[in-house]
């Protein structure tokens, strides 16, 4: 059978794109290829390892599983789109602050998986946090490190609840300039 | 990389609109629900449809409900996370609910449905692989080819039912609704399943799985409980996987039993005899619930067919029917 392509209207990132693809493309390969927004991973691209766990509708979902005309009048949001006029998401910034990475593939999964928990949970427990990165693997098994970053904001996220969005300012700062 | 070869794509926004389109392509169409398990299959060259019917934006076909008789209506295409957090079904089978949280890994459960795992295609570790890997053994019984890998001279493929929820829902006794175009029709759901690892469902190509119905609990309650043998906690498909269901009398202990056994082969196996077994036994007794493991164990005969040493996965049946009984819990109206 020929492709067919089709003009697909989809929201990424806060924006509506229309994106010329092939109706048996995966979201993946429309992100990646279409979009290049590479930040999101193809890794084992049959469902097993994390590594292209995008947002939809601010949940986690596989997106080298996920057909792309399936995500049409749903909210896509990538690893890029975590990024804000005010910055690097916390995760972002608390990933790097506790050196949550070794080779860093698996890292986008994990920040966008963790995104959704603490979305949903935003008081996640260390037991939580594994269950919902469970998904996730990380081949240079740097778990205890992406446990950790997860906790780190954790704590940020309940420093700026109590005290205000001031010291998730200062907070960020803090965090930024510990390793810079 | 992975890629798909092409095929059109409809988007159906009711199921009559989902059943008009398997009328019309039938055997040429692919039903995709969470795509946990269609998709890796696509891939790997197992189905070849001209054309993908997504269900996902049928809300109909979603969330779950206790109907008159008391019986739990679960829509097939509510998720596999969703039927695992359900207040309903936690209360009131919530066997169910432990069997659906122990599919996967939580990100394919927010995708993944009921529905989906029902219908899930049974797995060989000669099958689910690359096209270009089966095709240099020259394929197998299952797709392509005319030889089975696993059983020397087998004329019928032995690929085995990996679905956590069914084989809980068969201990349960559910019913499946089955709808064409055509017709609606409900069928006890191991009559679903026929011994064929080629094609294990009972589903001809223009109907649709709707709805999963559990029944009423017992008066007193119905109990169970599900355990999976895997490597990992997450992620893995099933070495062995267990489910039970039991009833009591009124000194507590066991009336009737079930137990079902799967990821052995193309059905999930109902042991025969567990009842009589167990009545007048205490569901704490170990010794009881180790005998009736070993009932278990003296007629399922694990292959090569899926990962794991088959010595070694017969021997951990005794000890998956104990935890299966262990992990239950009542299920009451």
């Amino acid at each position: 059978m020929t492709a067919e392509t089709r003009i697909l209207r989809l929201h990424v990132n806060g924006s509506d794109v229309d994106v010329a693809a092939p109706s048996h493309w995966t979201l993946l390969e429309v992100v990646r290829y279409r979009l290049g927004l590479t930040g999101t991973k193809q890794g084992c691209d049959k469902g097993d390892c994390g590594a292209c766990t995008l947002l939809v509708d601010g949940r986690a979902r596989l997106s080298c599983i996920t057909l792309a005309g399936d995500a049409v009048g749903h909210r896509v949001t990538t690893i890029e789109g975590l990024v804000t006029k005010d910055g690097l998401d916390l995760l972002q910034r608390t990933f790097d602050e506790a050196g949550a990475l070794q080779c860093g593939f698996c890292q986008p999964g994990m920040i966008v998986a963790a995104r959704a928990c603490l979305d949903a949970k935003p008081e996640a427990t260390r037991a939580e946090v594994k269950e919902a990165l469970a998904s996730n693997l990380c081949r240079c098994t740097g778990y205890t490190k992406i446990f950790e970053a997860v906790e780190q904001a954790v704590r940020a996220g309940r420093a700026a609840h109590t005290n205000g969005p001031a010291s998730l300012v200062g907070d960020s700062a803090a965090l930024a300039g510990g390793r810079r | 990389m992975l890629r798909l070869e092409p095929f059109a794509f409809a988007k159906p926004q009711t199921t009559d609109e989902a059943l008009a389109l398997l009328a019309r392509h039938g055997a040429k169409a692919k039903l995709i629900a969470g795509g946990t398990d269609l998709l890796p299959n696509l891939k790997h060259g197992l189905y070849e449809p001209e054309v993908v019917i997504a269900l996902s934006d049928l809300a109909e076909l979603r969330g779950v409900a206790v109907n008159g008789a008391g019986e739990l209506e679960i829509g097939a295409m509510t998720t596999l996370e969703e039927v695992e957090r359900a207040a309903l079904v936690r209360a009131r089978a919530p066997g169910l609910a432990q069997a659906a949280a122990a599919v996967a890994g939580p990100t394919q459960r927010t995708m993944g449905t009921l529905g989906g795992n029902v219908c899930l295609d049974t797995r060989c570790v000669w099958i689910n692989q690359s096209h270009f890997w089966r095709q240099s053994l020259g394929f197998c019984l299952k797709k392509d080819g005319t030889v089975c890998h696993v059983v020397k001279g087998g004329k019928s493929c032995v690929a085995a039912a990996s679905n956590d929820t069914a084989t809980l829902l068969v201990a349960l006794r559910a019913r499946l609704t089955i709808r064409s175009a055509a017709a609606t029709r409900e069928v006890a759901i191991a009559d679903f399943y026929k011994a064929d690892g080629a094609m294990n469902l009972r589903l001809a190509p223009d109907e649709l799985l709707t709805r999963i119905t559990v029944p009423a609990p017992a008066p007193q309650g119905t109990w169970s409980g599900y355990a999976k043998l895997r490597p990992r906690a997450s992620i893995d498909f099933p070495r062995l996987s267990v489910g039970v269901a039991w009833t009591t009398q009124q000194d507590g202990t066991f009336a009737d039993a079930t137990v079902v056994v799967s990821a052995i082969a193309a059905t999930p196996r109902v042991i025969a005899g567990i009842g009589e077994l167990l009545r007048g036994r205490r569901p704490d007794d170990l010794a009881a619930l180790l005998a009736a493991g070993e009932k278990a164990r003296s007629v399922v005969t694990p292959l090569t067919n899926i990962d794991g040493d088959p010595q070694w996965r017969r021997a951990m049946v005794p000890v998956f029917v104990k935890r299966s009984f262990l992990a239950g819990a009542r299920g009451g109206a």
